[in-house]
């Protein structure tokens, strides 16, 4: 444990120190090449500001609306039906939603049950295992112009199904 | 589709709010939204910029090129449309690399200067491409192997072992990178073949 933390803090500063010394030795002019990459980090990011700003709108509307926590309500005795916890549903539907606002629910779930409680570790592993698919669509689409996700979408929520239903089993047999 | 789905959103959000008594505070959400994202790309431009400018240098120097080479039989076999010199490729590896190691804030530019790559050589830029669309649905099942904000939280609430769901969370994501790679082929060949019969 200690020595995986040591290494993720060792890994970004001997990262930098790689390229550098790398771009010494082939005497390439590192500094205008930092600026020069630098520049279209600027433009990327303000480009993409129209596209997560109308999703990020869309998603906090219906969040302070109440319907997300409705819908949970409504879909709670599904989620019996297949014997699991009701509490795990909010995150499974937000997840590939908002990773702010599942991050949120993984927290909030953690301090309820404790961080050893089979909720809470199911969580963590739908959390971890998965990431924010309408946000990573939005943002890489964004940055290239494009409107239509077409299929990618579509793919992006079928594996996140699956992925989160193989995180449920296997936190199921992992702990057991 | 996303034109269908967003408005789907703001329309059913405030239609609700109306029948809930909310609209108060989807009033609040829209504007406080609209400054939440302002701010997130204030944190992206600080980040994007370290790491473009990092990418710059290993791109100019011949680094980048050297590690791509390592990768570059399995990135042909998950992107059969790009040609072995692509420079789209070295995007690909940094982004994939970034994400297995939980970096996420230095995938992101990675991925975009891999987008922009790809998006190069569109021939219909309005729509993404067969190696666009396996490239996005490889991110969106995140590959990782250290969930790193997920173990952190676990830290702070006092988990005996914070890391103890970094095995099966790896095997979960294993899952659904299978499944979405599986979809991706089958989508792909489904349309190839009705694109054929038109």
């Amino acid at each position: 444990m200690n020595t995986l933390a040591a290494v993720s803090t060792l890994f970004l500063p001997i990262l930098v120190i790689a390229i550098l010394l790398y771009a010494l030795t082939k005497k390439t002019d590192a500094y205008g090449a930092f600026t020069e990459g630098g520049k279209e980090g600027i433009r990327l990011s303000i480009s993409l500001l129209p596209f997560l700003l109308g999703m990020l709108v869309a998603i906090n509307i219906l969040r302070a609306s109440g319907f997300l926590e409705a819908m949970n309500g409504w879909l709670a005795p599904v989620l019996v039906l297949f014997s699991l916890p009701p509490d795990l549903l909010p995150l499974l539907f937000i997840r590939p939603i908002s990773g702010s606002a599942s991050l949120g629910i993984l927290a909030d779930l953690t301090a309820t049950y404790g961080p050893e409680h089979f909720i809470s570790r199911a969580a963590a592993i739908v959390q971890g295992s998965t990431d924010t698919t309408l946000y990573v669509l939005t943002v890489y689409f964004g940055a290239v112009g494009i409107k239509k996700m077409g299929r990618a979408l579509t793919i992006g929520l079928l594996a996140d199904a699956a992925g989160m239903t193989a995180a449920i089993l296997i936190t199921v047999w992992y702990f057991s | 589709m996303v034109n269908i789905i967003w408005i789907g959103m703001i329309v059913i959000g405030v239609v609700y709010s109306f029948i809930n008594g909310t609209t108060a505070d989807v009033n609040t959400a829209m504007f406080d939204a609209s400054t939440q994202a302002v701010q997130l790309i204030i944190g992206f431009i600080a980040v994007f910029t370290f790491w473009l400018g990092m990418m710059e240098i290993a791109k100019q120097s011949g680094l980048l090129d050297k590690l791509t080479a390592l990768s570059r039989p399995l990135l042909l076999k998950l992107f059969p449309d790009l040609k072995p010199d692509d420079p789209a490729l070295g995007f690909i590896m940094s982004n994939m690399t970034a994400n297995f190691f939980g970096l996420g804030n230095a995938a992101t530019p990675f991925g975009l200067k891999a987008m922009t790559a790809l998006q190069a050589n569109n021939p219909t830029p309005d729509t993404p491409n067969r190696s666009m669309v396996t490239f996005l649905v490889l991110n969106t099942a995140a590959l990782t192997l250290f969930p790193t904000t997920v173990i952190s939280l676990r830290m702070t609430h006092g988990a005996i072992d914070p890391m103890d769901i970094v095995i099966p969370a790896f095997l979960a994501t294993c899952c659904s990178c299978i499944m979405a790679l599986t979809l991706d082929r089958v989508f792909y060949l489904f349309t190839v073949k009705r694109n054929r019969r038109l």
